[in-house]
C-alpha cells in the first residue's frame, strides 16, 4: 500500500499529452480484457456459485433452507471447533513466532542466518498440507518416533485415552507447526522496522532497555502483531489438506464438513449444504480480513 | 498461503537495521530462543528421516532402495503419474503468470495507474477466499470444462493460476516498483520499438528477478496443492501421495522429505533472485 505513492506521483507528472493518451486508451483497455475475462470465469464466477448455491434447492428454486442449516447444532459445533482451533494455534504461533523474531533482531537482513531462516520459514509455512500430516504421523502416530521413545524410555503412553492424534486435538500441533513460520515471515518486517535511533534516544534520555520495550517497542509493534495474528487465524481457519489427510474420525471442522457435503451429497438431510457452509466461511474470512485491513493501516504508520 | 506473498513484500521493504542496537537481545538469549525453536521444529523432520530408515529390526536404506527398484514400478506408478501431472500443471500455471498476469500488470502500471489500487485489491482476494470455498464453485464449472475441453489434468491450471495470483502479484509488483518502466517503455517507443518488442526485449529483462520469483513461488504452490485436485477428482503429486501412503507409508514419507528439500532449494533461489533485484535498485537510485 505504501509503495503506491511514488508511482502515482510519477504517473501524474507523465509527459505524454492528454490527447495522445486518450487516443490510445481504447486499444489499451482491450489489453485488459483477457485477464478480466479470466478473473471473471475462475474467481468471480466460482465465488458467486459457491455462495449462490446455498440459496438454491435441488430443483433450482430459491430457498433459505440451507442457510438456515447454519443454525443447526451440528454445524454450529463445527464452526466453533474451527474457531477455537484457529484461535488457539494463532495465539501460540504468534507468541512463539514473535519471540523467534526478537531473537533475530539485529542480525543483518541480507546475512546468511537471516536468509536461511527466511527460506526455512517459507518452506515450513507452505508445508501445511498432506506432507505435514505424514510428518506428524511419523512423529506422534501410533508407531511414531516420539510415541515409541516416550513408551520405551519413560513408560508414558501418549494414547492411553485413545488415538487423539487422528481427531480434533491431533490437529493442534501440526497447525502450530505451520503457524510459527508464518508468524516469522509476516512479523519480521515490522520487527526490523524498529529504528535504532529510538533505542538511542531512549538511552540518551535516561531510559532503560526494559523501558524501551514497555514504552516504545511493544506499543509500536502491537498493531503489526495483531495484524499478523489475524492472518494466522485466517490461515488456520481456511486450511484443509492437513486435516483431510490426518483426521479420520468424522468432520469436526468446517472445511471437512464441506468435503462431506460435496462428496456424499446429503448432510443433515439437506442438499447444497456445501454452498451454505462456504457462505459461512466467507463471512468469517471477510470479517477477519476487514479487521486486518483496519489494523494494518494503523500498523503501516510506523513502517515508512 | 499468504506466507510467500508477505515474505516477498517483506524482503523488498525490509530495512537492514544495524547490528549494534540497544534493544537487540543478548547473545545468550538469542541462542537460547534459537536453539529451542529450531530444535522443536527439527523433531518432525528428524522423525520422518528415522521413520524411512526403519526395516523392522534396525535401520537401513531398504525403503529408499525400494523406491527405485524396477520390481516395484507398478506399485509406485501413481506417484510418477502424479508427479508428471503436477509438473505439467506447474508449466501451464507459470505460463498463465508470465503471459497473462505480467503483461496485464505492466499495462495497468503504464496506462491505468489510477486502477492500481483496485487491481491490487482484486488480485489479493484469493488470500481471503479459502481453496475449499473456491472448490464448491469450481465443481460445476469444471463439469462444463470437462465437456468442452476434456477431462485432462492440465485444465486445473486455470484454478491454480487464481490461487498463485497474490504471491505472483507481489513478486512482480516489487520488481515493477524498483524499475522505472514508464521511462524505459517511452524510450523504446521513441526509438521505434513496437509493443511486443517493448514487452519482451525491454521490460521483461528488467523485471527478471520479479518474474523469476513469481514463477518459482507458483511452482512451489502447485507442487503442494491438494484441496482442489482431490475434490475435483484429478490426480496430482499430493493426491498420489495420499493413495500410496495407504499401502506404503514409508515411500510417502520419503517423497515428502524430497519435496521439502526441493521447496527449500526453490526458496533459497527466490531469495537470491530477490537480492539481485535489490542490488539493481541500489545501483539505479543515485542517477
Amino acid at each position: 500500500m505504501t509503495t503506491l505513492a511514488p508511482a502515482a506521483t510519477r504517473a501524474g507528472s507523465g509527459s505524454s499529452s492528454p490527447a495522445r493518451r486518450g487516443a490510445s486508451s481504447v486499444p489499451s483497455l482491450l489489453g485488459l480484457a483477457p485477464f478480466a475475462v479470466y478473473l471473471l470465469l475462475f474467481l468471480a464466477l466460482p465465488t458467486l456459485i459457491a455462495i449462490g448455491s446455498g440459496f438454491i434447492d435441488d430443483d433450482g428454486r430459491l430457498t433459505f433452507e440451507n442457510v438456515a442449516a447454519l443454525g443447526d447444532p451440528v454445524i454450529v459445533q463445527t464452526f466453533w471447533n474451527s474457531t477455537w482451533l484457529s484461535l488457539l494455534t494463532a495465539v501460540i504461533g504468534a507468541v512463539v513466532g514473535a519471540l523467534a523474531c526478537y531473537a533475530m533482531l539485529g542480525l543483518p537482513a541480507g546475512g546468511r542466518m537471516r536468509s536461511l531462516v527466511d527460506a526455512a520459514s517459507g518452506v515450513l509455512a507452505q508445508f501445511g498440507g498432506v506432507m505435514l500430516a505424514f510428518a506428524f504421523i511419523a512423529t506422534m502416530g501410533l508407531q511414531g518416533v516420539v510415541t515409541l521413545l516416550l513408551r520405551d524410555a519413560f513408560g508414558i503412553d501418549l494414547f492411553a485415552e485413545g488415538a487423539w492424534i487422528y481427531g480434533l486435538p491431533g490437529l493442534i500441533l501440526p497447525y502450530i507447526y505451520f503457524q510459527v513460520p508464518l508468524m516469522i515471515i509476516t512479523f519480521m518486517p515490522a520487527m526490523s522496522a524498529l529504528k535504532p535511533q529510538w533505542a538511542e534516544a531512549n538511552l540518551t534520555l535516561g531510559g532503560t532497555p526494559f523501558g524501551f520495550w514497555t514504552k516504545i517497542g511493544l506499543p509500536v509493534l502491537a498493531p503489526s502483531f495483531f495484524a499478523s495474528f489475524l492472518l494466522l487465524f485466517a490461515n488456520a481457519f481456511s486450511s484443509y489438506a492437513t486435516a483431510a489427510a490426518l483426521a479420520s474420525q468424522g468432520s469436526q471442522i468446517v472445511p471437512l464438513q464441506i468435503r462431506t457435503a460435496l462428496t456424499s451429497e446429503t448432510v443433515l438431510g439437506r442438499e447444497n449444504l456445501a454452498g451454505a457452509l462456504a457462505l459461512g466461511m466467507i463471512l468469517v474470512m471477510a470479517a477477519v480480513m476487514w479487521l486486518y485491513s483496519l489494523v494494518q493501516r494503523r500498523a503501516a504508520r510506523w513502517q515508512r | 498461503m499468504s506466507a510467500a506473498a508477505t515474505r516477498v513484500a517483506g524482503s523488498t521493504s525490509g530495512s537492514s537495521s544495524g547490528a549494534t542496537t540497544g534493544y537487540a537481545p543478548g547473545r545468550g538469549i538469542r541462542w537460547l530462543i534459537g536453539i529451542l525453536v529450531a530444535g522443536t521444529f527439527a523433531i518432525p523432520i528428524v522423525s520422518m528421516v528415522e521413520f524411512t530408515l526403519r526395516d523392522g529390526e534396525g535401520h537401513s536404506l531398504v525403503h529408499w532402495a525400494a523406491l527405485f527398484d524396477p520390481a516395484n514400478a507398478q506399485r509406485y506408478q501413481p506417484i510418477w503419474i502424479g508427479l508428471g501431472n503436477s509438473l505439467a500443471l506447474s508449466v501451464v500455471t507459470v505460463a498463465i503468470v508470465l503471459f497473462l498476469l505480467a503483461p496485464t500488470m505492466i499495462l495497468v502500471n503504464l496506462r491505468f495507474p489510477h486502477l492500481r489500487r483496485m487491481f491490487e485489491f482484486v488480485v489479493l482476494l484469493p488470500i481471503s477466499i479459502p481453496a475449499i470455498v473456491l472448490v464448491v464453485g469450481l465443481a460445476p464449472i469444471y463439469l462444463v470444462i470437462g465437456r468442452s475441453l476434456g477431462t485432462g489434468v492440465w485444465t486445473l491450471a486455470f484454478a491454480y493460476g487464481i490461487t498463485v495470483l497474490p504471491f505472483a502479484y507481489r513478486s512482480i509488483q516489487a520488481s515493477i516498483d524498483a524499475t522505472d518502466i514508464r521511462t524505459l517503455a517511452e524510450a523504446a517507443r521513441t526509438l521505434g520499438a513496437g509493443w511486443p518488442t517493448v514487452l519482451v526485449r525491454v521490460l521483461a529483462p528488467n523485471l527478471r528477478p520479479g518474474l523469476l520469483a513469481a514463477s518459482l513461488i507458483s511452482v512451489a504452490v502447485v507442487l503442494g496443492e491438494y484441496t482442489i485436485a482431490s475434490l475435483l477428482n484429478r490426480q496430482n503429486l499430493q493426491t498420489a501421495l495420499v493413495v500410496v501412503n495407504k499401502q506404503d507409508p514409508y515411500v510417502a514419507v520419503i517423497l515428502s522429505l524430497a519435496a521439502l528439500a526441493f521447496a527449500f532449494v526453490l526458496l533459497i533461489a527466490i531469495g537470491r533472485a530477490g537480492r539481485t533485484g535489490g542490488r539493481q535498485r541500489r545501483k539505479q537510485s543515485p542517477s
